[in-house]
């Protein structure tokens, strides 16, 4: 992976068809983000609907509500078999939660597709919700991230790629081409983290095109 | 447009800071597309999270008991309240008295996730609403129609639903104020200045709201749905009708099987437009709560009147 910052650039509206996991939450927001990011986006309520998407992303929202929908849908398995197929993943919030190899208050279970432990509202209720400055080697000075009722990463797996901290908190986390955030990158109208995914999931076009 | 302190555009929000949009309307955009129901104790609340509810609403009474005792309802008493916090992982809201800010400064430092001021409790003051803008919590009010949905937003209010008619069971007051409320936006479409700065003068409220919604043909914060509704098709209809979430007090709990109609109207209002899959959630439900038909309620016993 790229260790520089990226940028979005004016391109085609058309471009690699990214699904979001549509079951509960700002999945709304998303799409606007990706879509200013000049990805097309299409919503994900059932396994069909996986067919044929380049990325995925999962929104924030909260994760019991999904995990209960994931499976009544039927969607568990297709969507873990969608996050640990190597296309690009971003997550944010409860979809953090989801990737996370290990989640703590409450113990439930998720796709462990990320080496992180996370612990839910590990920031504390709403009334500690904010925007903090991040602290970060890769990001432009200044880059700052909205925590709601966050998850707090409390470990990191050696393989597990920290890109941003809060304090001394892992706050952006990547592993090959899955990427999650304990903040909201989707509710500003450009966030940097949003261009890092929306690059990420070019280049992976951009090779199999090549490939093929 | 303005910037928040990383130069971030967000989209401006009259009244409301560049941080306040995302943290507070970020907030209440998080429960989109859920269902937030009402529970009175920590078993109901557990029961609430476990079928799939986004945040539950703790409350002493529901709004089918409040109307049944009657007398002068109040805010929850903490220690109810501390008890649904322990007992969920999800957001827990309470309610306040219109007006009562004191009870809001209470339920602040409980660090409940989101204060309702609400009609369903007496009001306290008949002149003013409570100021939400000092507080740092994110307060939800309830309205009848576009006027009064602008003027709980510039009070402050990060959330709005429609008032319906709680604890009846009756979906037709909340179909009401959602069709009044959805038509008010669009009749501003295009206006020019002079018709929108009437229309503020006239809705007690700044143009800049006014002009907002007129652009953007919705309101600046979430619009959620509530009062009345007590089946998973109910629910389906105001998602159909514009609401972007749903609350739903008595409906569950004082129902025949809660669980089974709970679930039921969770995946409702995911599928809410597909109704081969609403026709399967709601067979076999049980009895649902006993309705009232609101065309022989007296004026007094109304709810929805409440406020200004």
């Amino acid at each position: 992976m790229s260790a520089t910052p990226v940028v979005v650039s004016d391109v085609d509206a058309v471009g690699p068809l990214t699904g979001v996991l549509a079951l509960q939450g700002d999945f709304a927001e998303h799409e606007a983000a990706l879509q200013r990011a000049q990805l097309p986006t299409r919503q994900i309520r059932s396994p069909l609907d996986l067919a044929g998407i380049k990325a995925l992303v999962l929104p924030g929202g909260e994760s019991t509500t999904m995990l209960r929908l994931l499976d009544i849908e039927g969607l568990w398995e297709p969507m873990s078999h969608a996050v640990h197929s190597g296309m690009p993943v971003f997550a944010t919030c409860a979809g953090m939660i989801l990737l996370a190899e290990r989640v703590e208050n409450p113990v439930q279970r998720s796709f462990g597709v990320l080496p992180i432990t996370v612990v839910r509202n590990g920031y504390g209720r709403q009334l500690h919700s904010g925007t903090f400055l991040l602290r970060s080697e890769i990001l432009p000075t200044g880059t700052t991230g909205t925590f709601i009722r966050a998850p707090r990463i409390t470990h990191t797996g050696p393989e597990c790629e920290v890109l941003a901290f809060r304090g001394d908190d892992p706050v952006l986390v990547q592993k090959g081409n899955v990427l999650a955030a304990c903040f909201h990158p989707e509710l500003v109208f450009s966030h940097v983290v949003i261009a890092r995914f929306a690059a990420m999931v070019r280049e992976q076009a951009d090779c199999f095109t090549a490939a093929g | 447009m303005t910037t928040n302190k990383n130069n971030h555009p967000v989209q401006h929000v009259p009244g409301f800071t560049a941080e306040e949009v995302v943290r507070k309307i970020g907030f209440c955009s998080q429960l989109k597309g859920g269902v937030i129901m009402d529970v009175v104790n920590d078993e109901q609340a557990r029961i609430a999270e476990e079928a799939g509810a986004c945040a539950v609403m703790a409350l002493e009474r529901v709004p089918a008991d409040i109307r049944k005792h009657g007398g002068v309802a109040r805010a929850s008493d903490p220690s109810m309240i501390k008890a649904i916090q322990k007992a969920v992982s999800i957001p827990v809201m309470a309610k306040v008295r219109i007006g009562h800010f004191v009870e809001a400064q209470i339920l602040e430092a409980l660090e409940v996730d989101c204060i309702d001021e609400s009609e369903v409790l007496t009001p306290a003051d008949e002149q003013f609403h409570v100021d939400k803008r000092v507080f740092k919590t994110p307060f939800v009010c309830g309205c009848r129609d576009l006027g009064e949905a602008l003027r709980r937003i510039h009070e402050g209010a990060a959330m709005i639903r429609t008032k319906g008619e709680a604890g009846t069971g009756n979906v037709v007051e909340a179909v009401r104020h959602l069709r009044a409320l959805m038509s008010q936006i669009r009749e501003l479409q295009g206006q020019d200045f002079r018709f929108l700065e009437k229309k503020a003068a006239e809705l007690r409220v700044p143009y800049d709201l006014v002009a907002w919604v007129a652009e953007n043909q919705k309101l600046p914060v979430p619009n959620f749905s509530a009062g009345g509704v007590a089946t998973p098709a109910d629910a389906a209809l105001m998602m159909q009708l514009g609401a972007e979430a749903v609350f739903v007090g008595s409906g569950v709990f004082k129902s025949g099987n809660p669980v089974q109609r709970a679930k039921a109207i969770v995946r409702a209002v995911l599928h809410f437009k597909e109704p081969m899959v609403l026709a399967e959630v709601s067979a076999g439900l049980g009895e649902p709560m006993v309705g009232i038909d609101i065309n022989v309620m007296p004026p007094s016993e109304r709810y929805a009147g409440r406020g200004i």
